[in-house]
């Protein structure tokens, strides 16, 4: 590679045209004759759909025009002469507007000589408006404007309704037009009056639609599969193409034979049915061809289209080298923007490196190694690109070969850069890139705190892992990509990343009324790396809030509320007031603490302090003890008497209600019927009941109990939770009613037709630590299975939403002069989001004078 | 067409100013805050600046990702009410696409009608807003009967009804008859009988007259279906279900035109232009997004709603819409039905330029985004 100049080609542009028998005779390498592909050797036979000349897929054999195997050609094109001429089915559409528009016998469009300029003024507007399609379809518009007359305003000859038989069969007067005829209408089409049709004659003559003759396309694109048995079976194309070859030869030879006008014309019909399959297997008004078994065959157009075809599978969306995809698993130790990776993986993946006279006594220890301990290298690679294995044979070759200009590929290592990815990609944090850090064990490790970016969990979760392979790749991973540089959503202008769960319990805990002793304080605060002690002062016994400051810089200052509503105030570094719960340490977008240490700080001190945060949270837990325990769910026996005459309160109160609607003295809230009114005031009063519990239910647990702490903290769960463990679980809503669904004026057949009571439209007043009673755990179940249906329908929906939108919109970029373009360079916005501000770089959206005023003050 | 890369003082990169809002913000808080206006409004430029996008920088996709990635977090529950029975908002995720398909027939077309003082406070609220509610014959008639033997049809109008909506029975019995031309009219006290004019007159063509009869429009706006006066702040206005702006604006002495709106984005762009309906899809893509409780900033929503209206016209997200126009073939050939573009290409002998994104990627070379954007020019050593 160092000897040899590189030269980098780009595509600059690709133009669509459609092929002409000459070009397509041009290219064609050979002329296909017969329907045979192998003979008895089986060896492709010439003149056959395998000929060799097309290219070669045996590993084997040798092209015969390029003299290459079957790795380095790309195969080329053949061609057959048909008997016949066929129409072209996907230009069908195009034939009917051409045929209906021109005069049939002198093949001038049917607008008179003097309108066609104002008519093609016109037309160029509507294309620059709307389209070229709808310019097409309006030329018929214009045509059926004037057609009135019904003779050409060039020849004065009678025109005749062309009318289309689908798929590919045109009538005039009810009288089939071959498409011999069809050609030679098509031909007397002057050019310019085909660009009033939108059409460019220099790259389409709609003639050529009519196929006189037909490209093979190259074997190369239709590979035969050796089974196990050694039976070959054939591409679906091949298969195809053998049936219009036979017909065609068929064709040929009656013809040739004088063979009947019917005969003819069947075999003729034949191989149009067989070359429109051939282009297309999905079109309505035909029957699919199939293979044998019955399963319809893949043609061109299947081959193209969907989310399995050639586009959006191979060319919009690529399989990678370099990759990994296992189980994660959580790993609080690691650092944020840290990935544990498997020593398997890490032997597996590798980094090139090139040899230079510097690193040559460093890369050496790598091929020393071999392939299989680690650290070592897999492969090395020479100036020229050739590629060896390092393996016991080759080891002490390589060694002595290798000098400056090689690369060797050398195992994964600590600090090597790795994107981290997990599907589905819905925004550009789900690809992050990470640090390397090979560890034992079997799964990838990530720090939980960066789950919410990723939005995983660990109930077997797989995610992808990436290795940039060149120098540009790397440095964009690491300077784009990294976790730090992700903290702040490009979505809201908040923090997403920042510590959950067990980190957030410990937090508030801390500082709520922890008292440690200083050594406890130290031993805790060395624990998590934090080596400045200073703000412990010199007290025997540190608080809590002492403990979390001493993580916080020196000079940070924060107003802020806590997840109650209570103010949490940082001043100078010191915790003052408040506890630390999710609504400041956490992400998924709460609180303005991390964003606010982001803003003042930089991105390396925050994620710093949030791993801290993470670490001092687990840390705190390890020394007091955290468990969930079902003693947390019992209520003194007072709260259980309280609880108990709420509900008969509320069932009473509902009773009432029901009475009152049987003698019609309920009052009618305006713009409701007599029952909706008497449901809405049950589910008012029911829903109070159940609030009321949950308030039960916290005054009458204990308060220090570790899944109140949870609910408290904000790490998980909520009070509610609490309550339908403990009191009621309340409720169960469909669609925003109570549970009306199931037999007719009944919900099942063990209540009363009619009957109105809670217990009979889905309340369910046990708890789930005391049990359901049957009816119970089935209306549970109706609201469970209905939510697990919105979901399941809900995710294909914004899927594609998803995918429209991304469609819609993935070209648009800031200019340097902050308008917002397409690739047209036609401009969308003259600045984008009329103010040129980043949304990750704002806080919250917004440019916060308020702060930078307080700041000023100080 | 415009090409080549914008214009740049020669100098230095031209910074934008500040926008107005935060200069009025920094006045605001300077004053309340009580700092030196001058300092504040430095450190406000200089984090201003500093949180300038890049330039290069995809905004589209980051807005199609913002927008997108909660919509798996939406609801998917249409229904919602709004205080009174059929008066429904389709909220949520269906709503969202609604708008971003730019769909012509909205699901639950809604008006909200601002009323001029004192209605606004709430002087004969009840009465203004059934009198805007399109009511037809059959909702004042008390009765409505085909009479075989004569073959003729009777009908007794509701008198309550009607005074309710202030109408006079012979204004009603005028409309009847410019409603119905083929009906001939007798009226004999409350009663009204209608027979058919000519001869040899079939049950069947009595019967259609008789539908037709019920549909005839007595009074309101077209297309008003519910009314419900909502108060608002301290104001009341009515909400109603079906909209018809046009013929609401007319009503200038007792509605507010200013304030006075609709859902539907077609409406709006064929009365008030396409500025108000970009604003529309803008308001109701946040209305939906605020509802669910979601965090999506302003920026990204005014990109879509831009972009779907950058032409003059609506253009909806889908393939017939924003997508169908790009000018590369391969990038909507990527999106949906590939063989219709490619076919259709090769009749104009397109040329793709390879100017945006998927048609790189189809054939591996870098975006022209980000940081694919700038080229990097050098003097080669010989």
């Amino acid at each position: 590679m160092e000897n040899e100049p590189t030269v980098h080609k780009k595509v600059e542009s690709i133009q669509f045209s459609f092929f002409s028998p000459k070009d397509i005779k041009k290219m064609a390498t050979v002329k296909i004759v017969t329907p045979e592909l192998y003979d008895r050797e089986g060896y492709p036979v010439d003149g056959g759909l395998m000929d060799t000349r097309m290219g070669v897929i045996d590993p084997g054999l040798k092209c015969r025009t390029s003299g290459a195997n079957f790795r380095d050609c790309l195969g080329y094109f053949g061609y057959i002469e048909l008997a016949r001429p066929v129409i072209h089915v996907l230009y069908v559409p195009l034939l009917l507007i051409l045929l209906r528009c021109t005069c049939r016998e002198c093949g001038r469009v049917l607008i008179p000589q003097n309108k066609i300029g104002k008519f093609t003024d016109f037309l160029n507007k509507v294309e620059e408006e709307s389209g070229v399609e709808m310019r097409r379809s309006k030329v018929k518009d214009v045509i059926t404007s004037i057609k009135t007359v019904n003779k050409c305003p060039h020849c004065n000859k009678k025109q005749m309704t062309v009318n289309l038989e689908k798929p590919s069969t045109f009538l005039e007067n009810e009288k089939r037009i071959s498409p011999i005829e069809i050609r030679t209408r098509l031909e007397k089409i002057t050019d310019d009056d085909l660009r009033v049709f939108g059409i460019n004659p220099e790259f389409i003559r709609p003639e050529w639609a009519v196929l006189t003759i037909m490209p093979i396309p190259p074997v190369t694109i239709r590979p035969s599969i050796t089974l196990e048995s050694g039976e070959r079976s054939e591409d679906d194309l091949t298969h195809k193409l053998g049936d219009i070859v036979r017909i065609n030869q068929r064709l040929f030879e009656n013809i040739n034979a004088g063979a009947p006008e019917i005969i003819i014309e069947d075999l003729w019909d034949l191989l149009q049915y067989h070359i429109t399959t051939f282009f297309d297997n999905d079109i309505p008004q035909l029957p699919p061809a199939r293979h044998r078994s019955g399963q319809p065959l893949k043609t061109i157009t299947e081959r193209i289209e969907s989310k399995e075809g050639r586009i959006r599978h191979n060319l919009a969306g690529k399989r990678t080298n370099f990759s990994a995809r296992t189980v994660i698993s959580p790993d609080p130790m690691l650092g944020l923007n840290e990935v544990g990776v498997p020593f398997v993986i890490a032997t597996k993946l590798t980094v090139p490196e090139r040899v230079t006279e510097w690193n040559i006594a460093y890369l050496k220890k790598f091929v020393e190694k071999g392939p299989k301990k680690y650290p070592g290298a897999n492969y090395v690679a020479r100036p020229d690109g050739k590629k060896k294995k390092i393996t016991d044979e080759t080891q002490e070759q390589l060694l002595e070969e290798i000098q400056p200009g090689y690369v060797v590929e050398r195992h994964l290592m600590d600090g090597d850069i790795a994107i981290f990815n997990r599907q589905p990609s819905l925004h550009r944090m789900s690809m992050m890139c990470h640090r390397v850090r090979v560890l034992p064990g079997r799964t990838l490790r990530l720090n939980p705190a960066v789950c919410y970016p990723y939005n995983a969990d660990f109930d077997g979760d797989e995610m992808n892992l990436h290795i940039p392979q060149d120098e540009e790749a790397r440095a964009e991973a690491e300077i784009l990509m990294q976790v730090q540089t992700q903290i702040i959503s490009p979505r809201h202008g908040l923090s997403v990343i920042g510590a959950i769960q067990d980190s957030i319990s410990g937090n508030y805990l801390l500082t709520k009324e922890m008292i440690l002793s200083r050594q406890e304080a130290i031993d805790m605060l060395y624990q998590i790396g934090v080596r400045n002690f200073s703000k412990l002062g010199r007290k025997e016994k540190v608080t809590g809030k002492d403990v979390f400051s001493c993580l916080l810089p020196d000079d940070f200052n924060f107003k802020g509320k806590s997840k109650k509503g209570d103010e949490v105030i940082i001043a100078d570094g010191r915790l003052i007031e408040g506890v630390a719960d999710s609504n400041n340490l956490g992400g998924e977008a709460a609180g303005l603490l991390l964003r606010t240490l982001h803003k003042k700080y930089g991105e390396e001190a925050t994620v710093d302090i949030i791993e801290k945060f993470c670490k001092l949270g687990i840390e705190v837990l390890f020394k007091r003890g955290f468990t969930a325990a079902l003693a947390d769910t019992d209520l003194t026996d007072e709260g259980t008497q309280k609880v108990h005459s709420v509900l008969e309160e509320a069932y009473t109160r509902v009773d009432e209600l029901i009475d009152q609607y049987k003698n019609n003295q309920l009052e009618i809230f305006p713009g409701r019927t007599l029952e909706e009114t008497l449901e809405l005031k049950i589910l008012e009063v029911l829903n109070k009941a159940r609030n009321e519990t949950g308030k039960l239910v916290a005054l009458h647990t204990r308060p220090d109990s570790h899944t109140k702490i949870m609910a408290d903290s904000g790490a998980r769960g909520n009070i509610i939770n609490m309550a339908q463990m403990a009191a009621c679980v309340g409720q169960q809503a469909m669609r925003g009613k109570r549970i009306e669904k199931g037999y007719t004026t009944r919900t099942m057949s063990c209540f009363r037709k009619g009957d109105l009571k809670p217990a009979a439209r889905g309340f369910i007043r046990g708890s789930f630590k005391s049990g359901l009673t049957p009816s119970e755990f089935f209306f549970g179940a109706m609201t469970g299975r209905d939510s697990l249906m919105d979901t399941a329908l809900r995710t294909p929906k914004s899927g594609y939403l998803y995918r429209r939108l991304a469609n819609a919109l993935q070209d648009l970029k800031v200019e340097y002069d902050y308008t917002v373009r397409d690739t047209n360079n036609k401009i969308v916005q003259f600045t984008y989001g009329e103010d040129a501000v980043d949304v990750s770089k704002s806080e919250n959206g917004i440019i916060n004078v308020e702060r930078l005023a307080e700041a000023l003050k100080k | 067409m415009w090409s080549g890369l914008p214009k740049r003082s020669k100098n230095k990169m031209e910074r934008p100013e500040l926008p107005s809002y935060l200069k009025t913000k920094i006045d605001e808080t300077a004053s309340k805050m009580k700092v030196d206006k001058k300092k504040l409004l430095a450190s406000a430029t200089e984090e201003y600046l500093s949180a300038q996008v890049e330039p290069g920088e995809c905004v589209g996709l980051v807005a199609a990702e913002s927008i997108g990635e909660p919509g798996t977090q939406m609801t998917l529950n249409t229904f919602h009410f709004a205080g009174v029975a059929e008066m429904n908002v389709t909220v949520g995720l269906p709503r969202i696409i609604e708008v971003l398909d730019a769909r012509k027939t909205i699901s639950t077309p809604m008006m909200e009608i601002y009323l001029k003082s004192p209605y606004n406070k709430g002087k004969d609220i009840k009465k203004v807003a059934l009198s805007l509610k399109e009511t037809a014959l059959e909702e004042v008639i008390k009765d409505l009967s085909i009479s075989i033997a004569d073959l003729t049809i009777e009908l007794t109008l509701d008198k309550e009804k009607l005074k309710d909506i202030s109408m006079m029975p012979v204004t009603v019995q005028k409309l009847i008859k410019a409603g119905v031309k083929e009906l001939n009219m007798k009226i004999k006290d409350d009663l009204i009988i209608l027979n058919l004019k000519g001869k040899d007159v079939h049950l069947n063509q009595l019967y259609k007259a008789k539908e037709k009869l019920k549909k005839v429009f007595i009074k309101g706006v077209k297309g008003i279906k519910q009314v419900l006066p909502v108060k608002k702040g301290d104001e009341f206005i009515i909400v109603t279900s079906g909209t018809n702006l046009k013929d609401i604006l007319k009503m200038g002495t007792l509605i507010d035109t200013t304030k006075t709106t609709t859902n539907d984005i077609f409406e709006i762009h064929d009365v008030l232009g396409i500025e108000a309906a970009r604003q529309t899809i803008i308001i109701e893509l946040r209305k939906v997004i605020d509802s669910q409780g979601l965090n999506v900033d302003m920026r990204h929503i005014m990109l879509v709603a831009d972009i779907m209206t950058n032409t003059g016209v609506i253009k909806g997200c889908t393939r017939y819409g924003v997508v169908g126009e790009k000018a590369s073939v391969l990038a909507r050939a990527s999106f949906e039905t590939p063989i219709r573009h490619i076919t259709n290409a090769t009749l104009h002998g397109e040329m793709d330029h390879l100017s945006s994104v998927v048609e790189n990627v189809m054939i591996n070379q870098p975006v022209p985004i980000g940081t694919g954007l700038p080229g990097l020019i050098t003097k080669i050593k010989k």
